[in-house]
């Protein structure tokens, strides 16, 4: 990627980059010659192409650290959602087969939305009284 | 205006040269590996990585440097296959150390980096993620091949997905296209598939090393593997049925191992 300062047919060159930690990109190029300055703002998906090809804008300072996109970017477990206590667990295993799978989303789903981490038996019948779900 | 190829500055970024590097990886990583052989099929569920963690097995016992590289990434079945622990991996200053399964195969899988039971997700912009995950597959299988310290190895297997997307990933990451070991089931829908698979590894020049039809028996009519053979003028390794001893991934073994490696290229 090269960035042309067209007024003076010079070849502008990288300034600096930032990662402001949205997923977007900013990295500046300068005109040697008339010392303006451009800015390329990628959006997150762009952001996102470039680094998956484990490649860096404005370059490299030190090589690759081994599996550096895999232990970065792979999420290992179920990334937000909350845990089960073993009382909640059995609980939740008594709820008929057919409907478990629902019925486990529909907690989830509560406890997610309230930043809640660990679903207890208290959080699940606080979420059957909200939610009208009595029989669950 | 000037067009990219007339900027004769480099480009700060140095991408060209970062892919570069990235590739220079892997061949450094590979030069201690004899052999590396992609099991592939265009058909999903006949049994490609079953055949390659028995084939792996056969080829360790007979005293071979082994290694597979799980290259089914939404799927993978070579750590239950070859009973590797699901741990931690450790990093040495030589890489990331492979997990070592039965017969003292070693092997590297995406299931060894994910929870039991999770699907291979990547942090990122949830919208329009076709666009680069492919990407990013593509780099996870460069740093399995670039930072896995396999040390020495006489054979390592690639167990590919079903289809030829993985295949041709490896062919750029490689650059150069692998010794190919094909695997069918014996039924006319398989040889299609197959047979598409492996017209698209001649034209990218892999060396077809034969097939393995595999799941032969009464519950699958067909002759997949032979007419394959006929066209591509392959031979049939093996025709695997169901309960097969472990003598017949012995003989496979013993039939691979005395296919002599191309001396055009490597590896």
């Amino acid at each position: 990627m090269k960035f042309l300062c067209v007024e003076c047919d010079q070849q502008m060159a990288f300034g600096e980059r930032q990662l402001p930690g949205d997923g977007t990109l900013a990295a500046t190029f300068k005109c040697p010659k008339c010392g303006r300055v451009v800015a390329m703002l990628t959006n997150p998906m762009e952001t996102q192409l470039v680094s998956s090809l484990g490649v860096e804008i404005g370059g490299r300072t030190v090589p690759a650290e081994p599996f550096e996109m895999v232990n970065s970017m792979v999420v290992a477990g179920s990334a937000g959602s909350p845990a089960w206590s073993s009382d909640a667990q059995e609980r939740l295993a008594r709820v008929p087969s057919f409907v478990r799978g629902m019925v486990k989303k529909i907690y989830a789903d509560y406890a997610k939305e309230r930043g809640i981490t660990e679903i207890t038996p208290a959080v699940m019948d606080t979420a059957r009284a909200e939610l009208g779900l009595e029989g669950m | 205006m000037r067009t990219y190829h007339q900027l004769t500055d480099p480009d700060r970024s140095g991408l060209a040269d970062q892919i570069g590097a990235q590739r220079r990886r892997v061949a450094e990583r590979l030069a201690g590996v004899r052999r590396i052989v992609a099991v592939m099929s265009g058909k999903g569920g006949v049994g490609k990585s079953y055949v390659t963690a028995h084939l792996a097995r056969a080829l360790a016992r007979g005293g071979q440097a082994v290694g597979v590289l799980d290259a089914d990434l939404n799927g993978p079945t070579i750590p239950r296959l070859l009973e590797a622990p699901h741990a931690a991996r450790g990093t040495s200053d030589e890489g990331v150390e492979p997990a070592t399964g039965l017969d003292g195969v070693k092997c590297i899988s995406m299931g060894q980096l994910l929870d039991e039971g999770q699907p291979l997700v990547f942090r990122g912009p949830a919208a329009e993620s076709f666009v680069w995950r492919g990407a990013m597959e593509a780099t996870a299988l460069r740093e399995f091949l670039g930072d896995v310290a396999w040390g020495p190895l006489d054979m390592l297997l690639l167990d590919l997905p079903p289809g030829m997307q993985r295949y041709i990933e490896l062919c750029d990451i490689l650059g150069t296209a692998p010794a190919v070991l094909t695997v069918t089931i014996p039924t006319p829908e398989s040889r299609d598939a197959v047979q598409r698979a492996m017209r698209a590894a001649v034209a990218r020049g892999s060396e077809l090393l034969g097939i393995v039809e595999n799941m032969v028996g009464a519950q699958f009519e067909g002759n997949a593997a032979d007419e394959l053979a006929g066209e591509f003028a392959t031979q049939v390794l093996a025709q695997i049925s169901w309960h097969p001893s472990a003598s017949v991934w012995d003989q496979l073994g013993s039939r691979i191992s005395h296919i002599p490696p191309p001396t055009s290229h490597a590896p």
